[in-house]
This record gives structure tokens, C-alpha cells and sequence, in this order.
């Protein structure tokens, strides 16, 4: 169906148009030499133009069929110069049907080239307008695809070793320690939750994705045991900067993985987030082990959240990275706006 | 029947207090030592010599896949690990069983009985077999080379050239030699042609590592090394050097 169909107001106004059409039309018709009354001139031009309304709107299935840029230039001319010789000829058809109705005989005569012309000039403006508004629904059908394709990303994100490691320390707790088995039952599925349901969102306040990431550390907690220790520090204002969602437990999900994961002793990760100068700074440090082999994967959650940043924020969102002897150091500085971020 | 001794090696405590319940409850197996971390793998499973190992893939220091090449003779070995990416590559290390964390124990107890079913089976030389089991396209990032109870990792940029002595290859890194049971063709198909090449029968070289190429006889060329060492170059090892650096070598 046309799209001018899925709004009833796009639909009138687009019908005032044509009406406005009608009675430019009409003046048009009683130009001199013409003796046409104006009562006459408007019977004939207003439902001449209401019913090319509807044969306006028909460009829309041959341009979608017919795009500009990957059709045959020769089928393109051929296609709409018919469908333009058509719709002229039902033009003109009409008027003429018309005036033979209002008894007008001769008098419309001397009006035929004009009248031609501007049939052809709306036809063919009317395809002219259908390629933009194809071209227009082409850009935000791409705009949501890609935010689509994001969200997938993200929700693929969640690592299935992490998922399949989760479980079974469940189900070795399951007997030696029912309660924390329960316990790590529930932050797993805080986890869960939270990160499948981002789908929806554009973005998330900054104490959200916090609460997300230590329902993450948490399970790793019970997984890792006295090999991850993890410190916090977080200033009161930056809660309510608002960011794209899976910004930081991407990050933290590396050192665990990446740092803490290659060290025999484990070691600490340090989690700190402040807001200076109007930028909501983050940063997470750990330990790692600089003889590990580089993991294939290496690279893709940091890549993956430098990329979202840069869409929301352009180039002032900023992710950082530094490895210094066996420390590695991840940096985010974004602007921090509360409530809704300006795009 | 005799009780299987077995290793169990995996970083996480939890993941190793459930195969000490598994194997309580499987009975016919005794865990005699359980280790955290690739090195201790290697120790615990050369001093013990157990019947069977299980083994995960992803810990610190070696991974799975390292400590098996570094156990000579090597051990029935059941890889126990989160993610089926790996099963390809364990079963072309010839492991008996592939368990998927988590599993039953009803899973547990089938694994114990290929184990013993398979248990005087020879098994391939654990280096050979590693090498089979690198994916395809996939060239070595390190080297493992154990010395007594000591293992060795050789980054491979640290990597000077390699000579093959018989069944051992000697690698050669930061003026110290390592002895390692492989042979040199095993060890070629391992590296990264863009960065090594079979100079001569028995050598392969770190091509970033030559200074010059010098004749030697007639139809002879030497390799000098940075270091001033001299290799061989065989005629097609000069052919190889020159379809790499162009005809002036």
C-alpha cells in the first residue's frame, strides 16, 4: 500500500493540495482567448484534479520496482514515458468527458496543448517526488536495520563460556553449598534479564549499567573464588549520565577474562567512574599475565563498544586503552547528560 | 578391577570439587592430585604417571592443548570444557572423551568406561599429535618446551632458527638452546611461512634474524645471523629465499 495511506492527516493534506491544484487550474482554463465562466472552469478542474490524485499516486509501484540506480536506463525511459503517455491521455479523457457533459462543445478546444502539458508536468513530477520518498524510506529502513544489527551484536555478546562455566559451578553447589547455588541462580538471571532486555533501549542511566556489570561480578565472584577481588569507586553524580547500554561490563568482562582469568593468584580489578568537567570518566584496571597468547577474539567487545560510543557521541566519545608491563587500563570519556542524550 | 588414577586440571575450584563428587560417586576412579594452572599440570602429571586426565582447555600459564604436548608418555586424556569450539581439535589430539560443561553424571560415568576401554591403546608422540590438532591457517604464537620439571615458553618472535637432531629439534632463543622431541617437518607446518623458513634439511630460520647470505663452495651458500651465527643453505633453501626477497639474494 502507498505510504500517503498509513496517516489519514498526511492524506488530507496531500487532497488540499490537489485541491489548491484545482483551482489554479480553473484560472488557468478562463486565460484569454477563453470565455469559460468561472463556474464552469472550476466543475471541470476540481474533479479532473482529485481523480489525477489517485493516478499520481501509481508512480509509487513502478519507481519502487524500477530504482534509479541499478536500472536499465533504456527500460526507464520506456516504462515511465508509457505510463506517462497513459495517464495524460486519462487527463485530458476526463476533461473532455466533461465539458461534453456541461454542453461546452467547442469551447474547451483551444485549451487542449495547455491542459496537455501541464497533465504531463504533474505526472512526471510526481514520479520526480516518488524517487525522493522511496530514496527517504530507503535511509531509515538502513538506520533501522542498523540499529537492529546492534542490538543482535549485543545480545550475542553475552559469552557462552561464561554462561556453560556459571552452570556447572551451579551445579557443583548444588550439593556442597545449596545457598549460594540459589544465590548465583539469581544474580545469573539478573544478568540475564538485564542484558536481554536492553534490546529496546537507546540508552541507559549510568547506575544501571553499574548495577548490570556487578550482577555480572558477582556470578564471576563465586566462579573465580579469592582470585578476583574487585574494588568499586563511584562519585554520586555520575549516575544519571545517561550512555549507550553494555558500555562498561564489556570491559570489565575482558579483564576477567583476558586478566584475571590468565593469572595463577587471580588479582584485583579497580573499577572508577567520576564526573569531571562535564564528562561522565571511567576507567577499569587489572593484571595480566603478558606471556598469555593473544586470544583470537581479542579485541572484538573493546572494538564493539569503542564503535557504539563513536555513534552516539562522535568524536567525543572516547575509549582508551593501555598495557604497561602486566597491567592493562581501559578508559571511557563521554559527555555526561543527564536525562534524555541529545543526538 | 583396578582403580583408574587420575589428574584433574581446571582453574576453577567449584568445577573441580564437582569431579571429586562425580568420581566418589562413579567409583572405580581415584582423583590423586588435582591441579589449578597448566604448570602444575605438567609437574603433578610427570611425577604421578595417572592412568587418565581431565583436562580443561582455557587456564593460566599452558592451556590445555600445551600441557598435553609437553607429557611424554602421554596419558588417556578427557577434556572437560564449557564450549564445544574445541572438540575438533580434542579429538585430533586423540582424547578419549569430550565432556561439555555441565554435564551428568550419568555423561561422567560413560566417559570412565571408554577411558578403561581404551586404556592400552599406544597413542601417538604428544607433540605430532598437537600439531595435528592446530587449526588449519592457524600458526604457532609460542613454543613449550619442557626442561626436567621446568617448562619453557618461547615467544615465537623470540624464535632464532630451529635444527633437527634426530628425533629432537633444537630451537635456538636468546643464546640458549632448546632440546624438544619433534621433528622438523612437524614443527615447518607449525610456523608462519611470512616469518621462517626451511633453509636446509635441517634447518629452519627466523628470516627477520639474517644479516646476509654469503657463497661458501661452489654450490653452497652459508646464512650469516645477526648474532654471527652460520647456517646452511641448501640449493632450494636459496631458491625459497629468493622467491621471498627477490632475485639480488
Amino acid at each position: 500500500m502507498h505510504p500517503i495511506f498509513r496517516n489519514k492527516s498526511w492524506f488530507a493534506v496531500y487532497l488540499t493540495i490537489w485541491a489548491t491544484l484545482g483551482v489554479m487550474l480553473a484560472a488557468l482554463l478562463r486565460v484569454p482567448p477563453s470565455t469559460l465562466a468561472w463556474r464552469d472552469a472550476l466543475v471541470i478542474a476540481e474533479p479532473l484534479c482529485i481523480f489525477f490524485a489517485f493516478v499520481c499516486l501509481t508512480p509509487w509501484y513502478v519507481c519502487r520496482q524500477l530504482p534509479l540506480a541499478s536500472s536499465d536506463r533504456m527500460k526507464l525511459l520506456v516504462y515511465h514515458a508509457s505510463a506517462a503517455i497513459l495517464a495524460t491521455a486519462m487527463w485530458i479523457g476526463i476533461a473532455r468527458g466533461i465539458g461534453y457533459l456541461l454542453d461546452l462543445g467547442g469551447q474547451l478546444y483551444s485549451e487542449a496543448p495547455p491542459l496537455i502539458a501541464v497533465g504531463l508536468l504533474l505526472y512526471l513530477l510526481s514520479v520526480a517526488l516518488h524517487y525522493v520518498l522511496l530514496a527517504v524510506e530507503m535511509s531509515r529502513q538502513a538506520a533501522l536495520d542498523a540499529r537492529d544489527a546492534e542490538l543482535r551484536a549485543l545480545k550475542a555478546q553475552i559469552n557462552p563460556h561464561f554462561l556453560f562455566n556459571s552452570l556447572n559451578s551451579i551445579t557443583a553447589l548444588t550439593t556442597s553449598d545449596p545457598g549460594r547455588a540459589r544465590e548465583m541462580c539469581i544474580r545469573l538471571s539478573d544478568f540475564l534479564r538485564h542484558t536481554l532486555g536492553l534490546g529496546e533501549r537507546e540508552d541507559v542511566a549510568w547506575h544501571e549499567e553499574l548495577d548490570l556489570t556487578q550482577a555480572y561480578l558477582d556470578v564471576e565472584q563465586i566462579r573465580f573464588g579469592s582470585r578476583l577481588q574487585v574494588e568499586v569507586h563511584v562519585d554520586n553524580e555520575c549516575g544519571d549520565c545517561r550512555v549507550p547500554p553494555l558500555v562498561l561490563q564489556p570491559l570489565v568482562e575482558n579483564a576477567v577474562k583476558h586478566g584475571i582469568a590468565t593469572m595463577v593468584g587471580g588479582g584485583t580489578i579497580v573499577v572508577d567512574s567520576c564526573v569531571r568537567d562535564g564528562q561522565l570518566c571511567v576507567s577499569v584496571e587489572n593484571c595480566y599475565d603478558p606471556d598469555s597468547p593473544a586470544p583470537r577474539r581479542h579485541g572484538l567487545g573493546l572494538r564493539n563498544v569503542r564503535s557504539r560510543l563513536q555513534t552516539r557521541f562522535g568524536a567525543a566519545g572516547q575509549l582508551l586503552t593501555r598495557a604497561d608491563g602486566n597491567r592493562f587500563r581501559a578508559e571511557i570519556a563521554v559527555p555526561c547528560q543527564n536525562g534524555r542524550i541529545i543526538v | 578391577m583396578n582403580n583408574l588414577r587420575a589428574v584433574s586440571v581446571d582453574d576453577e575450584d567449584l568445577a573441580r570439587q564437582l569431579l571429586r563428587e562425580y568420581a566418589c560417586e562413579s567409583g572405580g576412579v581415584e582423583i590423586v592430585a588435582e591441579c589449578a594452572n597448566g604448570f602444575d599440570a605438567v609437574k603433578a602429571i610427570g611425577e604421578l604417571k595417572p592412568d587418565l586426565v581431565f583436562l580443561d582447555v582455557q587456564m593460566p600459564k599452558l592451556d590445555g592443548f600445551e600441557v598435553l604436548e609437553l607429557i611424554d608418555p602421554p596419558p588417556a586424556v578427557i577434556f572437560v570444557t564449557a564450549y564445544d569450539q574445541f572438540a575438533m581439535r580434542a579429538f585430533d589430539a586423540h582424547a578419549v572423551d569430550y565432556l561439555l560443561k555441565p554435564f551428568h553424571v550419568d555423561r561422567f560415568k560413560k566417559s570412565l568406561e571408554r577411558a578403561r576401554a581404551r586404556l592400552g591403546e599406544p597413542r601417538p608422540r604428544p607433540a605430532e599429535l598437537t600439531a595435528a590438532a592446530r587449526p588449519p591457517g592457524q600458526k604457532l604464537e609460542r613454543l613449550v618446551v619442557k626442561d626436567g620439571s621446568k617448562v619453557h615458553i618461547i615467544p615465537i618472535h623470540k624464535l632464532d632458527y630451529v635444527e633437527a637432531q634426530d628425533d629432537y629439534i633444537a630451537l635456538r632463543s636468546d643464546k640458549k638452546t632448546y632440546l624438544k622431541q619433534q621433528t622438523i617437518s612437524s614443527i615447518e607446518g607449525q610456523l608462519d611461512p611470512g616469518r621462517f623458513a626451511r633453509i636446509h634439511r635441517s634447518y629452519i630460520v627466523n628470516l627477520e634474524r639474517i644479516a646476509r647470505i654469503e657463497p661458501y663452495t661452489k654450490d653452497s651458500r652459508v646464512a650469516v645471523l645477526q648474532d654471527g651465527t652460520q647456517l646452511p643453505v641448501s640449493r632450494s633453501g636459496h631458491a625459497k629465499l629468493k622467491v621471498i626477497w627477490g632475485e639480488d639474494v
